[in-house]
């Protein structure tokens, strides 16, 4: 159960440092200074002092749902846990509860987008929704694959147990989640967090109307959301052994902002791609997947 | 409990004749029927609740002057489980649709098939033998047939209306089939003997395939499915909800009923209900996305959610192949609480849009908008629902997902071989696909309908429902949330006839304590959840009325002169998944922009997706077959004295075959 406390606390105070990492690599790749490394920090305390600006056409929906969509996230972190030898809340088809958390904050923030009546906001929630309904079989694929390696029908089990597994099969199973990271967080290829072009942004146009304390929980979740990805990601590549939970901590932690810096040298070597290309993507993560599945038989056929 | 529930079949039936009867009385057919309905079906729910748990099973048998059976009645845990959702539809639509029609009411001869329509389907449930089974599924065929053209002065009801009635009988025709299979090899009509009788493989294959056409029909999995689409929008809207919410399961009914008659479960049965499920539930939901009509959308997702339920199954009877008990026992838990959950949110959907096309007078998505701030009732209960049909959690639909994801994780990872691993794996992203899809699907629908503006009409003087209408989707939208929420409570509702169906026998439910632990934890992540909601909202509410700077338009990049027509529609927003799986939609243009320069009134532009199923595959197989038979006009010449010629020919020949032969 401690777990599931440690968890949430981290992600709250560790989850925004993540983009400034990303930020600090491109600004690196690109020769400049760039911005503070906790600039996120300064930005969600500045959001959550101002005031609101709404819509006139928005209704109650779009008041609700920056608190269901940081909620949700914020639950789906516990879910993913931290520390090995710490008992945590486990059951099976406990990653079904964390995935489905993160598709109801992201119903809510793709009705609160359509509830401005705005037409870059609609284009962004239509761009949103198509490409997490592509991502979200090829996620459960891997994770699939993850159990079938740790031989447990329990994701949290299968993220801190000692098993190991074949290396081919688990970098199968972390490149498809590492590229369905960048979807869903809406990173280059995928997305551009930077842009000033309304038409082509996903996650950006969809908070266009959103300001102060609202534009704080959404960029807060987004943030969230981020590290729980990040934190799969290291937990099923990192070869487990015992060492103190301090330590531990201290190493995940470390290789989330590996993780981090990773997304940062990919958008600064990658352009953005079309949005036409954007499914392709996914639907190529996601045939990655399988084949890590299919690999995962080996014993099976006798390989 | 037997005698009770054909007490409340008799009831209903004899409350429609005299509603026929006083038809010229306005308060008969206004109040009175729908009232008697709803109060009889509200009584017999809690009766069959309150005795779920230690109900035993029940057979009455009559003797009967018809040939070769008797007057056998019986009630199982199946029975019972779809009863319970049967009470609760009937209540809450009869409700309903006491106010549905504006003016002077409903004619008696609705509520007439109506109550023909629920005796009829009480009736498939407790009948125990072939033939009162077929003339009960005749009786509930043709009621809705009356029901869906309650409207029959359109063209469009009509032949929505000829459709259905000519799939309901193609579908009665398959089970004749399998029924007459069924008797020929055990040598009765009984159920019960079929129950006790063990089928050869080749004789099992045969009757479960024409089985699952007859039922397949009814229920509307592809690709049987072209009635729905058609049938749902032209039907009043508390039928659609009956009809989709319930109706469409008996068929569903009629194959585990099939399943329990044939014991020896084939590993091919699973693989072929994991396909239709799978392809059922994605081009389901695929269609319902380009819909531009509330209550087509809804009859596609019904389509789709009739996917889920096959994998279900499917996952259950692969499962019992395997002798991997979790796995069966859990996908039937799951196909059996989602046909429980579907029925309560797909009737709520539907009397939700019949409350927008009521208020507005239209059910064309791209017309609507901004209804939220004009019938905020019937909007926010369709959020609920939208939530709820996309499987999220807080909502029932997530439960039953949840089961049949348990199943077909259990089923890919702690299982031996290629096969089962490998099924269940599709299992997996199919559910994970539609539940993405659907999400999708029902943001574009509640977006379009019910938040920005209205993108044509006028809604300024539309006001929320009456009351009745009001009463009778709260009353379901509590069921949705309360097993959303609480989900552990309603597990000894479906482990009796999951444990049946999958028979597994569990000296003390083992399967289902565990499941329970899994159900506990759910619910106290949710609640936790919940909790941070709402002291969130708290925070948010005390600092918002200070804070509110300013209310303005919506930002439109700098453009100070928006009009609605700006607004993005729900075809733009579905265009994306429409466009990428062409394909599959054979989505259709078709436009008319002239030479002249832009903006020009006679301009016009119109999109749709077509369902190919019925307009390639459907009318090129029926303008063959009748090709074909119209060699055999000739036989039918109109002229009475031929006919009675035939007669005495048959009889002739009968003779000469019986004492010559």
């Amino acid at each position: 159960m401690i777990n599931n406390i440690i968890s949430p606390l981290t992600a709250l105070l560790i989850s925004p440092l993540l983009a400034g990492i990303i930020n600090k690599t491109k600004a690196f790749f690109a020769g400049r200074k760039g911005v503070p490394l906790l600039q996120m920090y300064y930005d969600l305390y500045r959001f959550f002092k101002k005031g609101f600006v709404v819509s006139s056409v928005t209704s109650s929906v779009f008041y609700i749902a920056p608190v269901i969509v940081f909620a949700a996230t914020l639950a789906a972190s516990v879910l993913v846990p931290l520390v090995s030898s710490v008992k945590s809340l486990s059951f099976t088809g406990d990653f079904i509860l964390l995935f489905y958390l993160l598709a109801l904050a992201r119903f809510f923030l793709i009705s609160s987008s359509l509830d401005t009546g705005s037409s870059f906001e609609g284009m962004g929630a239509s761009r949103e929704a198509f490409f997490s309904a592509l991502a979200e079989p090829a996620a459960f694929i891997s994770v699939l694959t993850i159990l079938r390696l740790q031989d447990t029908t329990v994701f949290a089990d299968s993220l801190i147990s000692h098993h190991g597994g074949n290396p081919v099969i688990l970098i199968l199973a972390a490149v498809p989640l590492f590229i369905i990271m960048l979807a869903e967080n809406a990173r280059i290829p995928f997305d551009d967090p930077e842009t000033h072009l309304e038409l082509t942004m996903i996650h950006e146009v969809m908070i266009l109307d959103n300001s102060g304390p609202d534009l704080a929980l959404y960029e807060y979740a987004s943030a969230i959301k981020l590290w729980i990805f990040s934190l799969i990601i290291v937990r099923t590549v990192m070869i487990p052994f015992s060492v103190s939970p301090g330590i531990e901590v201290i190493l995940l932690i470390f290789l989330i902002f590996l993780i981090s810096a990773a997304a940062g040298i990919v958008e600064s070597i990658l352009a953005r791609a079309s949005l036409l290309k954007v499914p392709k993507l996914i639907f190529s993560a996601g045939v990655t997947a399988f084949l890590g599945f299919f690999i995962s038989f080996s014993k099976v056929f006798g390989w | 409990m037997l005698i009770l529930i054909s007490l409340y079949a008799a009831l209903i039936i004899f409350t429609g004749i005299i509603t026929i009867r006083f038809r010229k009385n306005p308060l008969a057919g206004k109040y009175t029927a729908p009232a008697v309905y709803a109060l009889a079906s509200l009584i017999l729910f809690y009766i069959i609740i309150k005795g779920y748990i230690s109900f035993q099973n029940e057979v009455i048998s009559l003797n009967w002057s018809l040939p070769f059976t008797e007057f056998k009645i019986g009630a199982d845990y199946i029975t019972l489980f779809f009863m319970i959702p049967l009470m609760l539809l009937t209540a809450s639509c009869s409700l309903y649709g006491a106010q549905y029609f504006k003016g002077k009411g409903a004619d008696s001869l609705h509520w007439f098939s109506y109550a023909l329509l629920v005796s009829g389907m009480v009736m498939v449930l407790i009948s125990r033998n072939v033939v009162l089974f077929l003339i009960s599924w005749e009786i509930m065929s043709f009621s809705s047939f009356l029901l869906v053209i309650t409207d029959y002065e359109k063209e469009q009801v009509r032949k929505a209306g000829w459709i259905y009635f000519i799939t309901a009988h193609v579908g009665t025709a398959f089970l004749f089939t399998a029924f007459l299979l069924l008797s020929s090899t055990s040598g009765s009509f009984d159920f019960d003997i079929f129950n006790k009788i063990s089928f050869s493989v080749g004789k099992s294959n045969l009757i479960f395939i024409t089985a699952l056409i007859g039922f397949g029909l009814k229920a509307g999995f592809i690709p049987f499915h072209i009635w729905l689409p058609l049938a749902h929008p032209a039907a009043p809207s508390h039928v659609s909800a009956l009809m989709s919410g319930i109706m469409i399961k008996m068929g569903i009914y009629g194959i585990i009923r099939v399943l329990l008659f044939l014991n020896l479960f084939q590993l091919w049965w699973g693989i072929l209900l994991i396909t239709l499920g799978a392809v059922t539930g994605i081009l389901g939901v695929l269609f319902a996305i380009g819909q531009k009509d509330i209550k087509k959308l809804l009859a596609y997702s019904s389509v789709e959610n009739i996917g889920i339920i096959l994998l279900g199954l499917g996952m259950g009877i692969t499962g019992k192949y395997y002798n991997n008990e979790i796995v069966s026992v859990f996908g039937f838990a799951g196909a059996f609480l989602h046909i429980f959950n579907h029925a309560v949110f797909k009737a709520f959907l539907f009397l939700g849009a019949g409350s927008v096309m009521r208020q507005t007078g239209t059910g064309e998505i791209d017309r609507l908008g901004g209804l939220v701030k004009k019938i905020p009732w019937t909007a926010y209960l369709f959020l609920a629902g939208s939530a709820a049909i996309s499987g999220l959690p807080f909502f029932n639909g997530f439960i039953s997902e949840l089961f049949i994801y348990i199943s077909s994780v259990t089923g890919a990872v702690k299982s031996g071989g290629a096969v089962m691993p490998l099924v269940s794996a599709v299992t997996v992203m199919s559910l994970a696909a539609i539940g993405g899809f659907s999400s999708l699907c029902f943001s574009k629908l509640f977006g379009a309908v019910f938040q920005g503006v209205p993108r044509k009409n006028d809604i300024s003087d539309v006001r929320d429902v009456p009351s009745l209408m009001k009463i009778s989707m709260i009353f379901l939208v509590l069921f949705t949330v309360f097993i959303g929420m609480t989900s552990f409570a309603v597990l000894p509702f479906i482990e009796k006839p999951a444990l049946i169906l999958s028979g597994v026998i569990s000296e003390h439910g083992s399967y289902f304590s565990q499941l329970k632990n899994i159900l506990i934890n759910v619910s106290f992540i949710l609640a936790s959840t919940f909790l941070l909601i709402l002291l969130l909202l708290l925070i948010k509410s005390k600092k918002y009325k200070k804070r509110v700077i300013n209310v303005k338009e919506t930002w439109g990049c700098g453009y100070s002169f928006p009009t609605n027509s700006m607004q993005y529609t729900a075809s733009s927003y579905s265009a994306g998944v429409v466009d990428k799986f062409s394909d599959l939609l054979a989505g259709r243009m078709t436009h008319n922009f002239s030479e002249e320069f832009f903006p020009q009134k006679k301009w016009s532009f119109s999109s749709d997706v077509e369902d190919w199923f019925l307009s390639r595959i459907y009318i090129w197989v029926v303008k063959k077959i009748d090709r074909i038979l119209a060699l055999l006009r000739w036989f039918q010449c109109g002229k009475a004295g031929v006919y009675v010629l035939y007669v005495a020919l048959t009889v002739v020949i009968l003779i000469i075959w019986k004492f010559v032969l």
